[in-house]
């Protein structure tokens, strides 16, 4: 279980899904963490660039602070050690200094706010949708539905070791991947049937609770074919760890394609029942 | 000091024995046993942590054999017992009742029968979560799984069918009890009971620190009861207040639990704040640089932490205003903190500072606490926290303020009150290498868990993709030596009791200003029968 032999480091690795990637052109590659990772993955959605590019700019700053900080310490305790500084000074205050410490934070703060509302609105408020799709939480797998597409609906399994195609991640490969075009804004409906659970996709910056009661939304808007994974993000009981989500980017033309597909192959399956306030009832 | 004598006259009136304890209305007893509760329930909450990263390891199914439900429980039962059972008594009922009085001039607490049961609620109320754990939550499964913040639906019938929840609610409306008990005689306390010439300005900053903890304290957990109380009835009354079906709501369980949640976080913290300020300024052999500053930074910090608990709540679906609301009003509360840590440095500039095994651990809290707030900035920004809300990003983030921040708080003021509370002289060498193992220990456990969240982990998960074993294994790794750190800090315990050697009135020197150090070491059973007056 343990893969020593997969331990690659991050930029190799990203470099290797970015090659292989452009070689393989528009075959979906699967895209999961490397090991060693020291960062975010690979962004897939405009949201996720602006995302990765804040987060790097905030990077630099608390890094800068902290480095700051820390050589502070290191300095005083060379400086002004007891052997080094044997009478200590009586200094309690420097008003100029603590006004500089206060309003240099403040400023500093100022400067990440800016982008940082920015992003907030431009991830939070959802575009004109070409798509929509409605997924919904349960003890402990996920359901999909495509209202736009006849309610084409099925669910998402994960795949247990003994279903499991050698190359599929484990506890990452389902039964069933969410397929979505390229270059189209899905939004993204997301509710639950029983617990909280949460919907998230790393590489698209997208992440929501989905709660039941509740109807939550979200958007994003796939840059590149690739299969990019989530985890169940909220705490929902023994198997929390054991629900993920693959959602597969394909080619608009391989869309319409695997939607007239999907619309035969999913058929088979037993309608969901519509929701009966009734039987909610019967279930307390 | 003739008030050695005074006790000598009164200590003939004190029961002995186990009545000494059970009935106790001493501040320095119910101190030593607020300590020791916490040394207990320490060693239970770090042994879950230890089973956790066991499990971790590596990916797969290890120790716990593929029992999701008891990775769940032990997540649960570790992050409830080291937050109300190991930090809090600690630096509130240990330290707090230990050194208020002592600090203030004061002989006990205003109201020592009400501190007596403060500490008698706790036992029952670790026994109660403890009992959770052996009865049945969701069917077939004994215990809680549904993290300390036991959100509903999971905590209501829907996901813990079993009395586990409901043995957990009244383990927590009793620390609860205790700690509004707690809070109360604090206040009064400190506001009626300073000696002569203590004015509020001339506190220690630690006392500070205690007075803006337990008005938190006093005004937050009443919000927590509520909440609990009514998951309590949703449980078992067919109340339907979290439950949508019956017109209730699920996300208002996490505004309440947050609206005291938050304030909480920073009941653990700021007594470490308090307890950092008079080391460094001891063993720097300086007064504290700004202390006016440093005094309304800790109420800047109470105040704004009532008004940002939502930012724990960033992906519940809250609408677009609301998360920039709270996005501004957290980011405010890097300015007072801020203005800490740099008061903290200012104090050693110039200073002549003495590396004893105190301030190392101070030290050491400065630079693991600035690395856990500007990871908090970070988490602060809405639109980041997207990616990073419940990853190991925040699982980092809070250890580095709480297990590496608060703890380090907590054994700062312990070795440096140790020989004032016992009379012993703990070992230079021990201490320092507790020190040492726990400094390294903790930052290779949760430096790591940055990269797990950044790459996509989320927390609270029994197994996890093979890609993120490496950084996980570290992670492990890290947590045995921060275990030998502990039992350093054990041996250092035994040796410190079984060693002849006494501790001086005031091994420290001339710059220990406060109160405590003008007494014998320990104290007499009551002191300042004659009120100290201060200049």
């Amino acid at each position: 279980m343990c893969c020593i032999s997969q331990y690659r480091n991050l930029l190799a690795g990203a470099l290797a899904a970015t090659a292989f990637f452009l070689i393989t052109g528009g075959v979906a590659v699967a895209e999961t963490p490397v090991n060693w990772q020291l960062g975010f993955p690979p962004a897939a959605s405009p949201i996720m660039e602006q995302l990765n590019g804040f987060h790097n700019m905030l990077l630099v700053i608390i890094t800068l602070i902290a480095g700051f900080v820390l050589a502070l310490l290191l300095f005083i305790m060379l400086r002004f050690n007891s052997r080094a500084n044997p009478t200590p000074s009586t200094t309690t205050h420097n008003t100029p200094l603590e006004v500089v410490w206060t309003v240099i934070p403040v400023l500093i703060l100022v400067a990440i706010a800016i982008p940082s509302f920015r992003l907030l609105y431009a991830a939070d408020v959802v575009p004109e949708a070409d798509m929509t799709l409605k997924l919904t939480g349960n003890q402990w797998f996920w359901n999909i539905e495509y209202p736009d597409q006849d309610q084409l609906t099925y669910d998402i399994t994960m795949l247990e070791d003994a279903d499991r195609p050698a190359d599929a991640p484990r506890l990452l490969a389902v039964d069933n991947d969410i397929v979505v075009p390229v270059d189209t804004t899905i939004r993204m409906q997301v509710t639950s049937v029983d617990v909280i659970h949460a919907f998230a996709l790393p590489a698209m910056g997208v992440k929501i609770d989905a709660i039941p009661g509740h109807l939550n939304e979200t958007w994003f808007k796939a840059t590149r074919e690739g299969v990019f994974y989530g985890q169940c993000s909220e705490l929902c009981g023994a198997r929390h760890a054991f629900m993920p989500t693959a959602v597969k980017v394909v080619s608009k033309e391989e869309f319409s394609k695997w939607i007239e597909e999907a619309k035969v192959k999913y058929a088979s399956r037993p309608a969901p029942p519509a929701i009966g306030l009734a039987s909610v009832s019967m279930d307390r | 000091m003739n008030n050695v004598s005074d006790a000598h006259a009164e200590h003939a009136h004190h029961p002995t024995g186990w009545r000494r304890y059970l009935y106790s209305t001493n501040h320095k007893d119910i101190g030593n046993m607020y300590l020791i509760f916490a040394i207990i329930a320490g060693l239970i909450g770090g042994t879950m942590s230890m089973i956790i990263r066991t499990e971790l390891a590596t990916p797969g199914d290890d120790i716990l054999g593929g029992n999701y439900h008891l990775f769940n429980t032990l997540v649960t039962g570790h992050g409830l017992i080291m937050v109300f059972f190991l930090i809090m008594p600690a630096l509130i009922g240990g330290f707090g009742n230990w050194f208020v009085p002592l600090m203030i001039g004061a002989p006990d607490m205003a109201f020592p029968r009400m501190n007596n049961i403060s500490f008698w609620l706790l036992p029952p109320a670790l026994g109660l979560l403890i009992i959770s754990m052996f009865v049945e939550g969701p069917p077939g499964s004994n215990g809680v799984g549904g993290g300390w913040t036991i959100y509903p639906p999971l905590s209501s019938v829907a996901g813990h069918p079993g009395p586990a929840v409901d043995f957990a609610i009244l383990s927590l409306h009793l620390a609860g009890a205790s700690s509004i008990l707690g809070a109360i005689n604090f206040i009064t306390t400190i506001f009626n009971m300073r000696a002569p010439g203590m004015t509020m300005h001339k506190m220690p900053l630690f006392v500070w620190s205690i007075l803006v903890t337990v008005f938190l304290l006093l005004l937050s957990l009443p919000v927590l009861a509520g909440a609990i109380t009514m998951l309590l009835t949703d449980r078992n009354f067919g109340t339907t207040f979290f439950d949508a079906s019956g017109g209730g709501d699920p996300v208002l369980f996490q505004h309440l639990f947050w609206f005291f949640g938050h304030p909480e976080v920073y009941v653990l913290i700021l007594p470490a704040f308090g307890i950092i300020s008079q080391v460094v300024s001891t063993f720097s052999r300086k007064p504290v640089f700004g202390y006016m500053a440093m005094a309304y930074a800790m109420v800047a910090i109470g105040g704004i932490g009532f008004v940002v608990w939502a930012h724990h709540m960033y992906t519940v679906g809250m609408n677009v205003d609301m998360k920039a609301y709270f996005l501004a009003a957290t980011m405010v509360i890097a300015v007072p903190t801020g203005v800490k840590i740099f008061s903290w440095v200012a104090t050693m500039w110039g200073g002549s500072i003495e590396f004893k095994t105190p301030m190392l651990w101070a030290i050491g809290f400065i630079f693991v606490f600035t690395v856990g707030g500007v990871t908090g900035v970070v988490l602060s920004n809405a639109g980041v926290d997207v990616a990073l809300h419940d990853t190991y990003y925040v699982v980092a983030h809070f250890h580095y303020t709480m297990s590496l921040g608060a703890l380090f708080g907590v054994f700062c003021g312990f070795y440096y009150w140790f020989g004032k509370m016992s009379g012993r002289v703990y070992s230079e060498f021990l201490g320092k290498l507790h020190f040492w193992l726990t400094f390294i220990g903790v930052n290779l456990i949760f430096f790591p868990q940055h990269f797990l969240g950044l790459a996509g982990m989320p927390r609270r998960y029994a197994d996890y993709p093979d890609a993120f074993a490496g950084w996980n294994m570290v992670s492990s790794i890290g947590a045995y030596i921060s275990f030998s750190g502990v039992i350093v800090f054990l041996i250092m315990l035994a040796h410190a009791f079984m060693r002849k050697e006494r501790c001086a009135d005031n091994p420290w020197g001339p710059s220990a200003t406060t109160l405590e150090w003008t007494l014998s070491s320990p104290p007499p059973f009551h002191q300042f029968n004659t009120l100290p007056w201060i200049k």
